[in-house]
């Protein structure tokens, strides 16, 4: 018992120590043409989800993927200004539920694992957008 | 009976199906009482990946082999909207130095009150009912406890802390539960002069190493009501690994104690569990 909790928590330090000097999320997200890539990468999901995508049905996606770029790049720490609404304003009327956030959730998640963006970048990014949950759902 | 559920694991297994919504890993594993949680604490979290309006099936066999005993626990569960679970299990409990076998019947029910496990600040929490009914009782019995049958009431609390701890995600859980128990049930309830429930205590920790591998440890307070032999606490060390949303894997090293009167019993666990 005793060495596998010794075991354990070496396991943990080699995990904790591996990661030294760290590049900024913006930078470990493939800055601009990262970014870019990541979003379209979600709006294909999105695009193929068809339990989401109804929602989708009245928005010019063309300035939805300029503002998601603006939005990720602001959030990760990269040179940009997001220059939408609110996400109280821009969710309100669509009614989404838990399972359209969680939904989107994965469609990220998968997209973030199939460029190959670093696990701990993925938590960095999945922990900003978190707190934006009560904002988002039930408008 | 194990050894059937896991064939049918596998047949099923073998045809991953859409099951549910929800990330990977938020359904936790199946404890041996059949609710959702770790090995041996239930956790505040819904077993399956059911979201809003989805519905999930799961059913799970473990086995925990320790110095001079074996449990065995096998059962189904079925949860709905990420808010209700419901869930069944069988334990077949072996003295196997002592000769003999003690069974119960769990039967268990959970309802989320607040709180997304993920999203908000407020931890999920849950409140769970758990009904055990004995199936051999003579030797129960024999030792001092009372009844045969005995209900649990549990409140669990749960949350992830993303990015917490070198990028990895944290997850942290509490639970209160009232218990008349003996053993979890398996030494039957209350004794001769007390039948009223008792406040335990149990907390679990699992850090998540990658999106599918969860490595955690788990302690549940255990009450001590029977004269013939002490009753200790449980601990465990667990690994648990989510191959798919359909399945995961869930292994761990345990120290139940001393247990009728036989000391420190160690072992291992071993849970597979397939969710649809
Ligand atoms: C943290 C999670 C989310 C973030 C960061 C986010 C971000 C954004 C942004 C930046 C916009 C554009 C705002 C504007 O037009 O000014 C937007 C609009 C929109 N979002 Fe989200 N969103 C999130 C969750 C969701 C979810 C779960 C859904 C549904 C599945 C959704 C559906 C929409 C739709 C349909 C629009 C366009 C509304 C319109 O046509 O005006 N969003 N979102």
């Amino acid at each position: 018992m005793k060495s596998l909790l010794i075991l354990l928590s070496m396991a943990l330090l080699l995990v904790a120590c591996n990661q030294t000097p760290k590049p900024n999320l913006y930078q470990q997200l493939g800055e601009e043409a990262g970014i870019t890539a990541l979003t379209d990468h979600l709006l294909h999901q999105i695009e193929h989800d068809p339990l989401i995508v109804h929602h989708f049905r009245d928005t010019d996606i063309p300035r939805f993927r300029r503002l998601l770029i603006e939005q990720l790049c602001e959030l990760s720490g990269g040179p940009c200004v997001y220059s939408g609404a609110t996400m109280e304003e821009s969710h309100t009327g669509l009614n989404l539920n838990t399972r359209d956030f969680d939904r989107l959730v994965n469609h990220l998640i998968s997209a973030m694992q199939q460029q190959g963006i670093p696990y701990g970048a993925q938590n960095q990014l999945l922990a900003l957008l978190a707190p934006m949950y009560p904002e988002v759902i039930g408008r | 009976m194990n050894n059937l559920m896991m064939c049918v694991f596998f047949t099923v297994l073998a045809l991953p199906v859409q099951a549910g919504s929800r990330v990977l890993a938020t359904g936790g594993a199946t404890t041996i009482e059949g609710s959702a949680g770790g090995g041996i604490v239930p956790w505040a979290v819904i077993n399956g990946y059911g979201s809003d309006d989805e519905w999930s099936v799961q059913a799970f066999g473990s086995r925990v082999g320790v110095d001079d005993f074996t449990l065995h626990s096998a059962g189904v569960g079925l949860s709905f909207d990420n808010r209700w679970e419901l869930s069944y299990a069988r334990q077949q409990f072996k003295l196997d130095t002592i000769g003999g076998q003690l069974r119960q019947d769990i039967v268990g029910v959970k309802y989320r009150l607040a709180g997304q496990l993920l999203y908000t600040s407020l931890p999920q929490i849950s409140l769970g009912l758990q009904y055990k009914r004995h199936l051999d009782f003579e030797l129960p019995s024999l030792v001092g406890a009372y009844s045969r049958s005995g209900v649990d009431l549990y409140l669990a609390a749960s949350k992830v802390w993303l990015d917490a701890i070198a990028g990895r995600n944290l997850l942290l859980n509490g639970t209160i539960r009232a218990t008349q128990a003996n053993q979890t049930g398996l030494l039957g309830f209350g004794n001769t002069d007390q039948q009223r429930h008792q406040l335990m205590f149990e907390g679990s920790a699992a850090l998540l190493l990658t999106h599918n591998l969860a490595v955690g440890v788990e302690f549940r307070q255990k009450p001590n009501r029977l004269a013939f032999a002490d009753e200790q606490h449980w601990r465990d060390v667990f690994v648990a690994w989510f191959v798919n949303a359909n399945l995961s894997v869930t292994a761990a090293y345990v120290d139940l104690g001393d247990i009728a009167g036989l000391p420190s019993q160690q072992g291992w666990y071993l849970s597979l569990e397939g969710s649809w």
